[in-house]
C-alpha cells in the first residue's frame, strides 16, 4: 500500500507525458526528423534489442571499468590528502582543475594516443571523470571525525593506520557513497559520449552518431534510451551496494 | 596505594601567543585507590581539561600526573583507565556488541575472551538483550550506558567520566547514577566524574572538589559520608549538608577570600571557620 504510494505517482506522470508526447507529434504533424513518436522509438527499441543490448553491454563494461578504477583511485588520494597537509593543500586545487576540464574533450586525444581497437580510451575517460567527486566527497567524510571519537581513540593508544581503518574509513563511507552516486551516472555518460570522437566503435554512443548520420532517427533515439536505461542502472546498482555496505544505515530504515 | 596523583600542575593553553589562557594553576590533587570523586565547577574552571590531563589526552604545562603510580603517558599506553564523555560517542557503524568489544580488540584479546568480556559488561549495564543493535537504534540513555560498558570492558582500575549525564533527563539520570554506584562497588573502581550539578556530585561521590575559574585551580574538598547511597540517602540531612556545603563553596569564599586564594587546594587541609569552615562541617555521619 506503501510501496503502491510512493511509486505510483511518478509512473503515472511518465505515461501521461508519454501519451501526451505520442498526441503531439502525431496531431501537430511533427517530422519524424525533429522528434519521433514514443510509439516509433519502442518499435525500433524492439526490432534492435539485440543491438542495443550488445551496445549496451559494451559501454557498460567501460563505465564499470572506468567506475572501478576512478573509484579506487580518488578513494587513495583522498586517504593520501588527508594524512599528509601538504599533499591536500597542492591536490585539492589540482583536483579543482582537473574538473573544470572540459574532459569529454581530452577524448579525441586519448583516442589518438592508442590504436583504434583499444577500449582503453573511453576508460580512461571515465575514470577521470569518475575521480572528482568521489575524491572531493571521500576527503571530506575523512576529515571530518567525531573530536570524541578522536579521544576515545587516543586513549586506547591507537596508531595512525589502526585508527583510519576503524574509525576513519567507516566514518568516511556514507561520503564515499555520496561521490559514488553522482559518479555513477557520469561514468555512463563518460563512456557513451567519449565514441562521439573516435576510437572503438561498438558501444551506445558509436550507434546514436551512425544512426542520427542515417537520419534513422528513431533508431537513434531508441539507443539513446538504451543509454539512459544504463545510467538508471548504474544508479540503482549504487545505491544497492551503498545498502549491502553500511547495514547500520539500512537498519533504521527498515 | 594511588590512583591518581597530581602536584603543582598547570596548564597553558597556546602559551606565547596572544590567546594565551591559562586553564589551570597550582594543582594538587591525590585520589587513593577505590575512591569516587567528583570535579565540580562552573563553565570555563578547567574540570574538563583536567580529566584530560589524568588520561593523557592533552599533556601537562608544569607539574607531574601520575595514573596507578606511573606517568599518565605510561598509564594511558597501559590502558590503565577507561573514559566516557558528554557524547556516549559510540561507532554508529559497529553493532553494541562490537563497540564494547572495540577497547579489547585494540588490546590483542582473542576473539572468545572479547565476546565474554563484552557479554558481561554488557549484562552489567543491563543491556545484554541489545547486544545485536546498533547504536541509532538505542535512545540516549541506553547509549550512554554501552558507553559506560565499553569504557569498564579492559576493567580498568580507574574510571573517567566527563559529564556522562550531562545531556540525559532527570529520570534517566538518577537511574544511571545508582547503577554507576553500583558497578563501581562491583568492581572496585576509583572514579574521577566531571560534574555541573551539584546533587549529582554529592549523591556519587566520597569526595567533592570543587574548582573555580581563570585560572583553574581547586578552592575547595569537600568529603561526603552518605552510607548507603540509594533514595533514602536523597532525602538525609548528611546529603542536604553536603550539597548547602558544595553550593557555598561554589559561591566563592564571600568577604574575606584571601586565605582560601592563598591556599589553594590545600583549603580543606587547613579549614577557617569564616570561610571553608561550612565545607569541613559537612563531614557528616550518615
Amino acid at each position: 500500500m506503501n510501496l503502491l504510494r510512493r511509486v505510483a505517482p511518478p509512473v503515472l506522470l511518465g505515461i501521461a507525458a508519454l501519451v501526451a508526447w505520442e498526441l503531439v507529434v502525431s496531431l501537430g504533424r511533427i517530422a519524424p526528423f525533429i522528434l519521433p513518436a514514443p510509439s516509433a522509438i519502442w518499435h525500433e527499441l524492439v526490432v534492435q534489442r539485440r543491438n542495443v543490448g550488445e551496445a549496451g553491454v559494451a559501454s557498460g563494461l567501460n563505465a564499470l571499468v572506468g567506475l572501478a578504477w576512478g573509484t579506487v583511485a580518488g578513494v587513495l588520494a583522498a586517504m593520501a590528502a588527508s594524512r599528509f597537509r601538504v599533499l591536500s593543500e597542492v591536490s585539492v586545487p589540482l583536483a579543482a582543475v582537473l574538473n573544470a576540464l572540459p574532459i569529454i574533450a581530452l577524448a579525441p586525444i586519448l583516442n589518438n594516443m592508442f590504436e583504434s581497437t583499444s577500449s582503453v580510451p573511453r576508460r580512461l575517460v571515465a575514470g577521470i571523470i569518475v575521480f572528482f567527486p568521489v575524491f572531493i566527497n571521500t576527503l571530506r567524510g575523512l576529515r571530518e571525525v567525531d573530536p570524541t571519537h578522536r579521544e576515545l581513540m587516543t586513549s586506547y593508544a591507537a596508531g595512525g593506520w589502526t585508527f583510519t581503518r576503524l574509525v576513519r574509513l567507516p566514518g568516511a563511507l556514507p561520503f564515499v557513497f555520496t561521490g559514488l552516486r553522482q559518479a555513477s551516472s557520469l561514468a555512463v555518460i563518460a563512456a557513451v559520449v567519449a565514441e562521439y570522437f573516435g576510437g572503438l566503435q561498438d558501444g551506445l554512443g558509436a550507434r546514436i552518431t551512425s544512426a542520427a548520420a542515417f537520419t534513422a532517427y528513431p533508431r537513434a533515439w531508441a539507443f539513446v534510451v538504451g543509454a539512459c536505461l544504463l545510467g538508471l542502472f548504474f544508479y540503482l546498482a549504487t545505491l544497492l551496494l551503498e545498502r549491502i555496505a553500511m547495514p547500520w544505515k539500512t537498519r533504521l530504515i527498515s | 596505594m594511588t590512583a591518581v596523583s597530581l602536584t603543582g600542575v598547570s596548564k597553558i593553553f597556546n602559551p606565547g601567543r596572544p590567546d594565551e589562557v591559562a586553564a589551570l594553576s597550582g594543582i594538587d590533587l591525590t585520589i587513593p585507590a577505590g575512591q569516587f570523586v567528583s570535579l565540580i565547577g562552573p563553565s570555563g574552571c578547567g574540570k574538563s581539561t583536567l580529566l584530560r590531563l589524568i588520561a593523557d589526552l592533552t599533556p601537562a604545562s608544569a607539574g607531574t600526573v601520575e595514573v596507578a603510580g606511573k606517568p599518565a603517558a605510561r598509564a594511558r599506553l597501559d590502558q590503565e583507565y577507561g573514559i566516557a564523555f558528554q557524547q556516549a560517542g559510540l561507532f554508529e557503524w559497529r553493532t553494541v556488541q562490537r563497540n564494547v568489544e572495540l577497547p579489547l580488540e585494540l588490546r590483542g584479546a582473542s576473539r572468545a575472551e572479547r565476546r565474554a568480556r563484552a557479554t558481561e559488561m554488557l549484562a552489567l549495564v543491563g543491556l545484554a538483550d541489545f547486544a545485536g543493535h546498533y547504536p541509532a537504534q538505542l535512545s540516549g540513555g541506553m547509549q550512554q550506558r554501552v558507553a559506560i560498558a565499553r569504557a569498564l570492558a579492559v576493567h580498568p582500575p580507574l574510571l573517567l567520566m566527563d559529564e556522562p549525564f550531562g545531556a540525559l533527563d532527570e529520570m534517566t539520570r538518577e537511574r544511571l547514577q545508582s547503577e554507576l554506584l553500583a558497578i563501581c562497588a562491583q568492581t572496585g573502581t576509583s572514579t574521577v566524574f566531571v560534574t555541573h550539578s551539584i546533587s549529582e556530585a554529592v549523591f556519587l561521590s566520597d569526595r567533592v572538589v570543587v574548582m573555580s575559574p581563570r585560572p583553574g585551580r581547586i578552592t575547595a574538598t569537600i568529603d561526603v559520608e552518605l552510607g548507603t547511597r540509594d533514595d533514602a540517602a536523597r532525602q538525609s540531612p548528611a546529603y542536604f549538608a553536603a550539597i548547602t556545603a558544595v553550593r557555598r563553596a561554589l559561591r566563592g569564599p564571600g568577604p574575606v577570600p584571601d586565605i582560601v586564594e592563598a591556599e589553594g587546594a590545600a583549603a580543606v587541609a587547613a579549614p577557617s571557620p569564616r570561610t571553608s569552615g561550612p565545607a569541613s562541617s559537612a563531614t557528616a555521619a550518615p
